[in-house]
């Protein structure tokens, strides 16, 4: 036929079908063929095989926790270490009636009803099947000795040796290296439960939770051949955990403790670091705690007592304190008000005492109730004096401000590696509107310009805007990690650099901050008559605590002194060649200049100076530039 | 319907007198045998699995008399009554997949489940598992065999939209299966061989090029860890390690009933579902696995036998289909628990434990019975 009729052909279809079924079945017979020789496989060809490992569930598959990297600080002195601890293990399959075991353990270690209710708890986390749950850490040798006796009494029960984390040092990097803790159940959802098979801690706070990843390494696993009594017999099979890689930190043990010891005993907070590497040579919290408490679980009193203290030692004051910058941003404020053409290197502002804005009675004072006189930008750096500043932020405006305070990193987290940092707050219009539904007020710019008003600001941030003048714009995270198992650190999120108009703008702010120490009329001329090995600039602070009414008293003498201001200091030295940012806050310091600045000298000088009270060759331009050459 | 139009059939041709009692029914004797033998062994095995749990062992006892109930009304049902409303049946499937998607994003995680509290509560990806066959042998048993490459189009696109919607609950094993199910029917309907196998060939360079350059380190270590479980052997490994020691220890005769070691002590996960054949492979050895072939064989074979003698493209088409797609079950299960596949969640039929798949599976040969006994009799020649 010359068309095609489309009417269908149901033989044709049968046809079809049926070929396809056939081809269907002889697929069918073949994979049931396959089954059943791979049943033939495992239950005739490899019968003795599983037949031993099933003949007394002998073959358990045991994780091997990796052994956490240690921590060193950069001269290769031990921060975080791990030392080999006994602590009690149940394996609740084997235990039988593992409650009325646990009875006999409270009663052979003479414990309490406390300590067994913790117990049972701990065992009801257990995780796997035969899996050994610690439920007691750093046994004593008495009480191992005694669980030996006891040990027919104790089915399930063993001794078992582990490294657990251990912290020489002691509080000296509780608030920067953390510590590490128990896994508890909101972390342990969170957790990957077959590379934290066999784990007991995680890192809780700071470098230890913050690299976690990397100082935790990889879970390894053996394949043991038990006894029924859960005895390993064997070992089947092993493949090696890969230890958590070694963390070397930018802090020096000795700078640490100097900077700690120059506080003497006051709370507040110190901050060194590196201008040109970003690198945190010291960072202190005062005061703090011993975070070897907190590795194998800390008592409910020694918590409770740490939490409550009028003194705050689990606050982390450098990452989290947030403090007015007060005078400490003025060396910034020039810069933005340099930039912005709002003021020149040599245009000046009279100051009788205060400043007004336009049209408004009120009155904004100077410090100096009795005012400078004609001031230019240095001596306004050099005298803190406010009128000038108050002048140059109103002529500047908020907008400005904000973006220029937001290059010096006011108002968001700098770090490059620390978990606990707090962002502050560089306040705007936009941010005013949405937390005040309230307009800016032109006052509140005035008093921004002397640090005062809505910012608030971490001691890390300030030291890393005073680290921007030194460095003149170069932006660099500071960070802990100085490498990790010998890589350094990635910054991942660059800040970018300021960039003035004319770079010699930096040359007037540093100025007005050597001014502050050695000018005639400076703030801090006292602590600078004192720093003469090298050349130090800084700038003063005060941070405000509370407003305290006129008139108003306390009782108490205590309680009056801590609602002293805090004093602030930030500075670089050499000041021509900087090595070393510090900022410092001493709690209810009062003076910036009295009671900080000389905090400030003695870090420096323990970092600077040699034991004969000379500056460091390193550190000495001329020296160094003779041993670079050949 | 011009399918079911079968001109070679007159009414003289019709002989009644032959239809048993079963016959009237719409009750396939063969089948049902099977099918009662294997509910009775996998209760028995079960029971042994469970732990001598007679709580669960009722339950599955009373899931499976649902499934007779549920395959018994199926049968009654004429095929060309059911291929009417396949298409709206289809389209119900695919809403209440889209309803569960939707409660599960708003309810912040996966949800499988329709449930109206105290009126009902199934999953549609059940329903869909024989939806999903009789809507392509719906659409497909209209065309001229073999499918053109437009038809083949259609039929893959009604595939995808339920395979996508269940892939995203997320049951990937489930997906597969119904994956499956539709493209058993196009490849009974006489899809070309050198589609199948273009098919295959394009998927060789783009599973290579994906895992040179379109992966990261984490999603091949988890492709490696999927195929190769005992690469992992605290997570998914863990479970094979235990069900090839349970089986291998097993031997030809077994260990006997209720006296499998490896299941009995907890060493083996989820005994009772997935991993049932492991019991039974223990407790009865090499025999007892094979019996089990043999009747899983037998079954196929009867399915395979109604595809053939069905008079309809519509019936041939859908038994096929279905009866593929039950080996596949089968296959898959044994595959996986003996260490040859990856492990995915499929039970195996009629012995693992879990209500939801017996009624799904009874009904699915309700309906190879209702095509089966719904023929016009002819006279044998």
């Amino acid at each position: 036929m010359p068309q095609p009729i489309p009417l269908k052909d149901h033989e044709k279809d049968a046809r079809l079908v049926r070929r396809r079924v056939i081809f269907g079945l002889a697929v069918v017979l073949l994979l049931l063929g396959v089954l059943a020789s791979r049943m033939y496989y495992l239950q005739v060809i490899q019968y003795e095989h599983h037949s031993t490992l099933s003949e007394n569930n002998r073959v358990h598959v045991q994780p091997i926790p990796p052994t956490r990297g240690l921590i060193f600080d950069r001269n290769g002195n031990i921060i975080a270490d791990n030392r080999p601890s006994f602590s009690l293990t149940v394996t609740r399959e084997r235990a039988g009636d593992w409650r009325s075991v646990l009875d006999v353990v409270v009663d052979v270690l003479g414990l309490t009803e406390e300590d067994r209710a913790l117990f049972e708890k701990r065992v009801l986390q257990g995780r796997r099947p035969f899996e050994p749950v610690p439920i007691l850490f750093e046994l004593s040798e008495e009480q191992i000795a005694r669980i030996a006796v006891n040990q027919f009494r104790l089915p399930g029960v063993e001794v078992a040796a582990q490294l657990v984390r251990y912290y020489p040092e002691g509080a000296h990097f509780a608030h920067s290296v953390g510590y590490v803790g128990r896994i508890n159940e909101r972390e342990l959802a969170k957790l990957d439960p077959v590379d934290y098979a066999g784990t007991h801690h995680i890192g809780k706070t700071g470098i230890e939770k913050f690299y976690e990843d990397v100082l935790h390494g990889e879970v390894g696993y053996e394949e043991v051949e038990t006894n029924a009594r859960g005895r390993v017999l064997r070992v089947l099979k092993r493949t090696d955990p890969v230890p958590g890689k070694d963390l070397t930190l930018t802090l020096d043990l000795k700078l640490q403790q100097a900077a700690e010891a120059a506080l003497a005993g006051r709370r507040g907070a110190i901050v060194a670091l590196q201008p040109d590497t970003g690198e945190v040579l010291a960072m202190v919290s005062q005061p703090s705690f011993d975070p070897n408490l907190f590795v194998t679980g800390i008592s409910f009193k020694d918590y409770g007592a740490l939490r409550d203290s009028l003194d705050q030692p689990l606050y982390n004051r450098v990452l989290r304190g947030l403090y007015p910058p007060g005078s400490t941003i003025k060396p910034m404020m020039a810069i933005a008000g340099l930039d912005a053409g709002v003021v020149t290197p040599t245009s000046k502002v009279f100051d009788p005492g205060f400043f007004q804005l336009p049209n408004v009675k009120h009155k904004y004072r100077n410090w100096n109730r009795g005012g400078d006189g004609w001031v230019d930008l240095v001596t306004a750096i050099m005298r803190s004096n406010d009128t000038y500043f108050y002048d140059l932020a109103h002529k500047l405006g908020i907008d400005r401000m904000h973006d220029y305070m937001t290059q010096f990193g006011f108002g968001q987290r700098v770090s490059l590696d620390m978990n606990e940092e707090t962002d502050g707050l560089m306040p705007s219009r936009e941010w005013k509107r949405s937390r005040y539904r309230q307009p800016w007020y032109p006052g509140e710019t005035v008093i921004l310009g002397i640090g005062q008003g809505y910012m608030q600001a971490t001691p890390l941030q300030l030291a890393q805007a005073t680290s921007l003048i030194a460095t003149r714009g170069k932006w660099i995270r500071p960070r802990l990690a100085k490498s990790i198992a010998g890589e350094p650190p990635v910054d991942e999120n660059p800040h970018p650099d300021i960039q003035l108009r004319d770079p010699r703008y930096w040359d007037l702010a540093q100025e007005g901050m050597e001014m502050v120490l050695y000018g005639a009329r400076g703030t801090a001329k006292r602590v600078g008559d004192t720093a003469t090995a090298y050349r130090i600039a800084g700038k003063s602070g005060t941070a405000q605590v509370v407003a305290i009414k006129q008139g108003e008293r306390y009782d108490s003498e205590a309680l009056a002194e801590r609602h002293r201001d805090h004093a602030l200091f930030v500075g670089f030295a050499p000041a021509d060649d900087p090595q070393i940012v510090v900022a410092v806050m001493v709690e209810n310091g009062e003076s910036g200049s009295g009671v900080a600045a000389p905090v400030l000298k003695q870090v420096m000088d323990a970092w600077l100076l040699d034991e004969n009270g000379q500056l460091k060759t390193e550190f000495s331009p001329t020296l160094s530039a003779e041993v670079a050459a050949p | 319907m011009t399918a079911s139009f079968d001109p070679t059939l007159s009414s003289d041709d019709v002989l009644r007198r032959r239809a048993s009692f079963l016959q009237r029914i719409h009750v396939d004797a063969p089948l049902l045998l099977l099918l009662l033998t294997l509910g009775a062994v996998g209760l028995f095995v079960l029971y042994s699995a469970s732990g001598r749990n007679w709580d669960l062992l009722g339950k599955q006892a009373f899931s499976f008399g649902i499934g007779l109930v549920s395959m018994f009304v199926i049968a009654q049902i004429e095929p060309r009554f059911m291929a009417r409303w396949v298409p709206p049946a289809y389209l119900v499937g695919v809403a209440l997949l889209v309803a569960v998607d939707v409660i599960g994003h708003s309810a912040m995680g996966a949800t499988r489940w329709i449930n109206i509290p105290g009126v009902i509560r199934f999953q549609p990806s059940e329903f869909m598992k024989i939806i999903m066959p009789a809507t392509i042998a719906w659409y497909l048993a209209r065309r001229t065999l073999p499918p053109s490459l437009k038809h083949t189009a259609v039929a893959l696109a009604l595939i995808a939209v339920p395979v996508v919607l269940i892939m995203r609950q997320p049951d990937l094993g489930t997906s597969l299966l119904i994956l499956a199910s539709g493209a058993f029917v196009l490849f009974i309907g006489g899809l070309r061989w050198r589609w199948i196998l273009g098919a295959l060939a394009a998927f060789v360079p783009l599973a290579i090029g994906m895992w040179f350059f379109g992966m990261h380190q984490y999603q091949k270590q988890r492709v490696l860890t999927f195929l190769d479980p005992e690469s992992d052997p605290l997570g998914t490994g863990w479970n094979i390690i235990q069900s090839k020691a349970a089986i291998g220890s097993g031997g030809v005769f077994g260990k006997g009933w209720l006296l499998g070691t490896q299941s009995h002590l907890d060493f083996l996960p989820e005994s009772h579902t997935d991993f049932i054949i492991a019991v039974l492979a223990e407790e009865f050895g090499l025999v007892g696995v094979c019996l089990l072939l043999v009747v899983y064989l037998l079954l196929i074979a009867r399915g395979l036998t109604i595809t053939v003698q069905a008079q309809t493209l519509f019936g041939k088409l859908l038994a096929g289909a279905l009866t593929m797609t039950f080996f596949v079950y089968v296959f898959v299960n044994m595959g996986m628990v003996s260490g040859l596949l990856p492990v995915v969640g499929v039970p195996l039929p009629f012995i693992s434990y879990g209500g939801t798949s017996l009624v799904t599976l009874l009904s699915g040969f309700g309906v190879l019975m209702s095509i089966h006994t719904h023929r016009k009799w002819i006279a044998q020649v």
